[in-house]
């Protein structure tokens, strides 16, 4: 691709480097390949957002990232993909940790069948990050509270996590994915199964969020992609058409196909 | 007159009328012409019409022929020989009517029996007679309901609405049959189960712990009242199908079901359910066999082998194992749709956390599944207690309460075929019983599978 | 940056976790050993349930092949005449004349003479084989013919090879004697196997070497035609009844929720019911292949239904909709345009209901199917056994002629299930219709 972004480009960024880097990423189901060799750059300091028509290859690229294409029997990756320099398809890479590393939340609001507190305390569990009870219910308060779900149910931590309302679980969700204190969070259209007061609490959220987590958010919504973000890339057939700022893309998009998607030419 | 023989007539007498109907219907259609609406029906319509007037009635007597003929004839070549010519078992009985058939068709030149040469003769005639009787009961109904039904038509006649309506009500009947069966097994249940009662107290049947049916043949012998504790029967149902059987298998089921459908390649499964299908086919008296032949002596060895002497050859453990063996499959296919139905995204959330497989499968997929799971299981118990042939073949029949796996158990169903097979008259309270212990199960496994299947179904709805 | 909450607490610090920690990476290991161990239970669960099946498999047919195999002794046979009571010429005037013939005489005459009477080698059945070859050649008599016999079970276990030599002469059920015999028999050529017809076309005997299965097969067939011929037009038109006309009320709710407990009751309960229904009721024939085939039929009854209505839902209501669009009453859309499509998944269920019947032994010994039977039935309300009840009945003689043979119809039955099954598998490959 011709505007592909490199590692440092653009004035807006600091002078770190990326926190996750993609070459020439292909991914294949069977004999259709979804992605055609997609190379990006995302930042602990911005945003990113993933847009693109449906079937445009955006979500599988995100599920590469923290190899959640694995659990698909017929997906074939090829490319490379570093996080902080390491290659997470390396053999000597251990999914388990880059799981834990790169969390995800899905486009429909996942919680487990039990408490809201288990829900939180799910992954420091498995992943022995509090020894004692007082470290767990710290990791879990902390965790509701950047989630910005603390508030209402603290009162209610034992209930279930399936009790509470659509746009509370998607925060749960994301609370989920804090308390194992990931770089990066990866969110596959996180908002779209949910109403616009609750994606507004989303939205608010993924803006406190930044600078603490690299955060990739995939969305058909172009406002919202605009509300959110700091970085856009545009995906079409499997290519990435254009990235680059966001309020760039959106006002001078330098590719004809961005321009036709964003102006609601096709979609 | 063969059965067979009126069979075939009563056929051709309905094709016969078939035509004739059909003919008429012809000609209705030829004077009406080509005006839709003139003859309300096609042909084939007054050809089917008159065809099911005749052979309805014709078919209900050949129907009660084929059931009850045999038994008639027999009755009354019973009846008609001299006293004390044959015994009064029903066993001596049966072998005496069956060299009586042997000597009317021809297979043995001379008859054991000296009253059976005389018997035959009578046979022959009494079948004749009987089959004189319903040939022409069948064949003259049919001839009335098939004429009744001709002179009917008329070019307004609606055929095509009666036969459908016929169709109909056939429907109906057929739907009906299985709450007639319902209601003939609570029926027959409960009405020889209150007759057990009359003779023994429910209380004794439910709560006492002593069981040895035995009815006596002299008022004076020792023992001759019986006793019809069932609680040692009700502790083997329980202790061989709902402990020894799940504790094998529930964990080889879920494991299995865990393996195939997390784990296992697509090939591998497809070739491992069949497999599991195959287990499942297998007729229980195979397992019956298998247990009584091969494990039983083998367990009784390991127990001797471990100090225990008193180990009996018919253990629970025995019938237990494989009876949980033979419901493996059963569990691992209720478990299988419990796991399936878990929504991907609920172990796809576990997986984004870095949960291993296992960690996402005991934490979330079982706890989030548990539910069909249970109700799956439930099902398996009310199975396993209701099966028979394994228990009949290799735990044995000693109401025995105890709690030792090593030892001889017996079951409701057991008992069941113990106190049916062989001779025995029919309204002592020995034989009663079995119809209350039928009871009992039934009862039991009823409610287990209404309970189970409200859960699986609440569970399925769940994540609908 | 100013964040709600900021206040950084527990382990959620700005840093990144230690994930290279030396106590993180044994922690990590530790995981992957227990998952290792997880799916290694997965596999051995499935080793352990396929492991029994090919357990139990190997068991009968090692024990079971034998029973197809049957070994006859060579006997110089004298036919004669003043024993038999019965001359050549009275042989061909009147065949029924030779079921009064001495033939037993005849043949332990001959086998005395042949072998002295100390020990038992042939089969006392084996004058059956006598008669029909007089039957077929009425010279034979006073003429002396060499033919094989049926030899008794213990000379047919020896040759097989089925009883330890080895063990002390109380505890094997073959004395030295018959060793002995068997032994010469041998060496002098005397002894052969062949493919055991008698257990092919016999009925059950109290002797193993004369026990067959034809008997109880053919009871099994004659009670599968009665159950096949109620269950399947009963059963399907119940579905039809139930998925295509029936208005959802009360009454359809109550059919409903019969037809899904009756197809868990156990089998055993349906034979209680034919007990105290057919038997004691409607005085129908003991141990016949009808009463049989009734108390299965109603045993199956449901399978029949719940299959045949999901293959009836499976048929897409377009098809119905543009048949009623064309003028066709809703009886002629069902018969002829939704029952034909239906039809290969109903008689998928119902090719799978009838192995179910024909596995089924609890029912039958309810209703005095349990009989010891030497003659195969002629008919539908003839005393009749059934495979499976032939199965139980062998299975509780210890002797090793019945082992063989008990293992031998197992073999039998497994093979016809396992023919009924690949029916139905083939059915429901070659007819699937995809929607």
């Amino acid at each position: 691709m011709t505007t592909q972004a490199e590692g440092g480009e653009g004035p807006v960024q600091g002078s770190s480097r990326p926190k996750m880097t993609a070459r020439d990423v292909r991914v294949s189901y069977g004999d259709i390949e979804a992605l055609k060799g997609v190379s990006i750059d995302v930042s602990t300091e911005d945003v990113t957002a993933f847009i693109g028509p449906s079937g445009c290859g955006k979500s599988t690229f995100l599920r590469c990232l923290n190899r959640m294409n694995d659990t698909v029997a017929s997906a074939r990756v090829s490319g490379e993909i570093l996080l902080d320099g390491h290659d997470i398809y390396a053999p000597d890479m251990d999914v388990v940790q880059l799981r834990a590393r790169v969390g995800m939340v899905f486009q429909k609001p996942n919680p487990f069948p039990k408490s809201i507190y288990e829900n939180v305390g799910y992954g420091p569990r498995i992943h022995g990050l509090a020894s004692k009870k007082a470290d767990m219910d710290a990791i879990v308060e902390e965790s509701l509270r950047r989630a910005g779900l603390w508030d209402e149910v603290k009162d209610r931590l034992q209930d279930s996590g399936t009790a509470l309302s659509g746009g509370q679980q998607q925060r749960l969700c994301i609370a989920r994915a804090i308390a194992v204190n990931p770089e990066v969070i990866l969110m596959d259209e996180p908002a779209s199964a949910l109403d616009p007061i609750a994606t507004a609490k989303i939205e608010e959220l993924i803006d406190d969020l930044r600078g603490r987590y690299a955060i990739v958010i995939v969305t058909h919504n172009m406002q919202q992609a605009a509300r959110v973000s700091q970085k856009t890339a545009f995906f079409h057939l499997g290519t990435l058409v254009e990235y680059g700022d966001t309020r760039e893309i959106f006002t001078n998009p330098k590719q004809p196909r961005t321009k036709d998607y964003i102006t609601g030419r096709y979609g | 007159m063969s059965i067979g023989f009126v069979f075939l007539v009563v056929l051709a007498l309905g094709g016969l009328a078939y035509w004739l109907g059909r003919q008429r219907g012809m000609a209705f259609a030829v004077a009406g012409g080509a005006r839709v609406g003139a003859v309300h029906s096609r042909p084939q319509y007054h050809g089917a019409f008159v065809a099911i007037m005749a052979l309805l009635p014709a078919f209900l007597v050949l129907a009660i022929w084929a059931v009850m003929g045999e038994g008639l004839v027999a009755r009354e070549v019973l009846s008609g020989l001299p006293a004390g010519a044959v015994g009064d078992s029903d066993l001596e009985r049966s072998a005496f009517l069956s060299e009586v058939r042997g000597l009317v068709r021809g297979d043995y030149a001379a008859a054991f029996n000296p009253s059976a040469e005389g018997a035959a003769s009578a046979w022959k005639l009494a079948s004749a007679r009987y089959g004189l009787l319903f040939a022409s009961a069948s064949l003259a109904l049919g001839l009335m309901g098939g004429l009744w039904a001709w002179t009917r038509l008329k070019p307004d006649f609606r055929a095509r609405t009666r036969v459908e309506r016929f169709m109909m009500i056939l429907l109906v009947v057929a739907s009906l049959v299985a709450i007639l069966t319902t209601f003939g097994i609570v029926a027959s249940l409960v009405f020889e189960s209150f007759r057990f009662f009359q003779m023994v107290s429910p209380i004794e049947f439910l709560f006492g712990t002593q069981w040895s049916p035995q009815t006596a043949i002299r008022a004076d012998q020792v023992g001759s009242s019986g006793a019809f504790g069932a609680v040692p029967l009700f502790w083997g149902t329980i202790f061989i199908g709902a402990i020894i059987a799940m504790i094998v298998a529930i964990p080889l089921g879920l494991m299995t079901a865990i393996y195939l459908t997390q784990y296992a390649a697509p090939a591998f499964r497809k070739v491992a359910k069949p497999v599991l299908e195959v287990l499942a086919g297998v007729p229980t008296v195979v397992y019956g066999f298998f247990a009584a032949l091969t494990v039983a002596p083998a367990v009784r060895d390991f127990a001797i082998s471990i100090g225990i002497s008193n180990a009996s050859s018919e253990s629970a453990l025995a019938a237990g194992l494989v009876m949980g063996v033979m419901i493996i499959p059963f569990v691992s296919s209720m478990a299988d749709d419990a796991l399936t139905a878990v929504p991907a995204s609920m172990r796809d959330g576990s997986l984004a956390m870095g949960a291993t497989p296992s960690e996402t499968i005991r934490k979330v997929m079982i706890p989030a599944a548990l539910p069909g799971i249970v109700g799956g299981v439930l099902l398996a118990v009310s199975r396993a207690i209701g099966e028979t042939m394994i228990v009949v073949m290799a735990a044995g029949l000693a109401a025995n309460l105890t709690a030792n796996p090593f030892n001889s158990v017996t079951t409701v169903t057991a008992q069941i075929v113990a106190l049916l097979t062989g001779d025995q008259e029919f309204d002592s309270a020995k034989t009663l019983s079995a119809f209350a212990l039928g009871l009992v199960l039934f009862l039991v496994t009823l409610a287990l599978n209404i309970y189970a299947l409200a859960v699986v179904k609440k569970y399925r709805e769940a994540y609908d | 940056m100013d964040r709600q909450g900021a206040g950084v607490r527990g382990n959620l610090s700005a840093a990144p976790t230690a994930w290279g920690s030396d106590q993180m990476q044994a922690r990590i290991r530790r995981r992957y050993r227990q998952e290792r161990n997880f799916k290694a239970m997965g596999i051995l669960a499935l080793m352990i349930a396929a492991g029994f099946l090919v357990f139990l498999m190997v068991t009968v047919i090692g024990s079971g092949w034998n029973s197809f195999r049957q070994t006859q002794v060579l006997v110089p046979v004298t036919f004669e005449a003043e024993r038999l009571g019965i001359t050549p010429e009275q042989a061909r005037a009147d065949p029924r004349a030779l079921s009064r013939a001495n033939f037993q005489g005849v043949l332990s005459d001959s086998v005395e003479r042949r072998f002295g009477d100390d020990a038992a080698l042939v089969s006392d059945g084996a004058w059956l084989a006598l008669r029909k070859a007089v039957e077929a050649d009425p010279a034979l008599i006073g003429t002396t013919k060499e033919m094989w016999l049926i030899a008794t079970s213990n000379i047919d276990q020896l040759s097989k090879r089925q009883i330890d030599l080895d063990a002390d002469e109380t505890n094997r059920p073959v004395n030295d004697v018959e060793i002995a015999a068997w032994g010469r028999l041998k060496a002098e050529g005397k002894l052969r196997t062949v493919l055991n017809m008698t257990f092919l076309t016999s009925a059950d005997s109290v002797d193993p070497e004369l026990a067959g299965i034809w008997g109880a097969l053919k009871g099994s067939f004659l009670t599968l035609v009665v159950t096949l011929a109620i269950s399947f037009p009963v059963g399907v038109l119940a579905a039809i009844y139930l998925e295509e006309f029936a208005a959802k009320n009360r009454w359809t709710d109550i059919v409903e929720v019969s037809i899904n407990n009756l197809a868990a009751v156990p089998s055993i309960i349906f034979g209680l019911l034919g007990l105290s229904v057919f038997l004691n009721t409607m005085n129908m024939p003991r141990s016949a292949p009808v009463v049989g085939g009734l108390t299965l039929a109603l045993m199956t009854l449901p399978v029949i239904v719940i299959a045949s209505r999901a293959a009836i839902k499976a048929v897409p209501p377009s098809i119905r909709d543009a048949a009623l669009g064309i003028g066709a009453s809703r009886v002629q859309v069902v018969f002829h345009h939704v029952l034909p499509l239906a039809l290969p998944g109903m008689l998928t269920g119902t090719i799978l209901g009838m192995a179910r019947a024909l596995g089924e032994t609890a029912p039958l010994l309810m209703i005095g199917m349990r009989a010891f039977l030497t003659s195969v039935p002629q008919g539908l309300t003839q005393p009749a056994t059934a495979l499976p009840v032939q199965i139980f009945i062998w299975s509780d003689n210890v002797s090793r002629g019945f082992v063989e043979k008990t293992s031998g119809a197992i073999i039998v039955l497994l093979v016809f299930l396992l023919t009924i099954n690949s029916l139905a598998i083939y059915l429901r490959n070659r007819f699937e219709v995809r929607w």
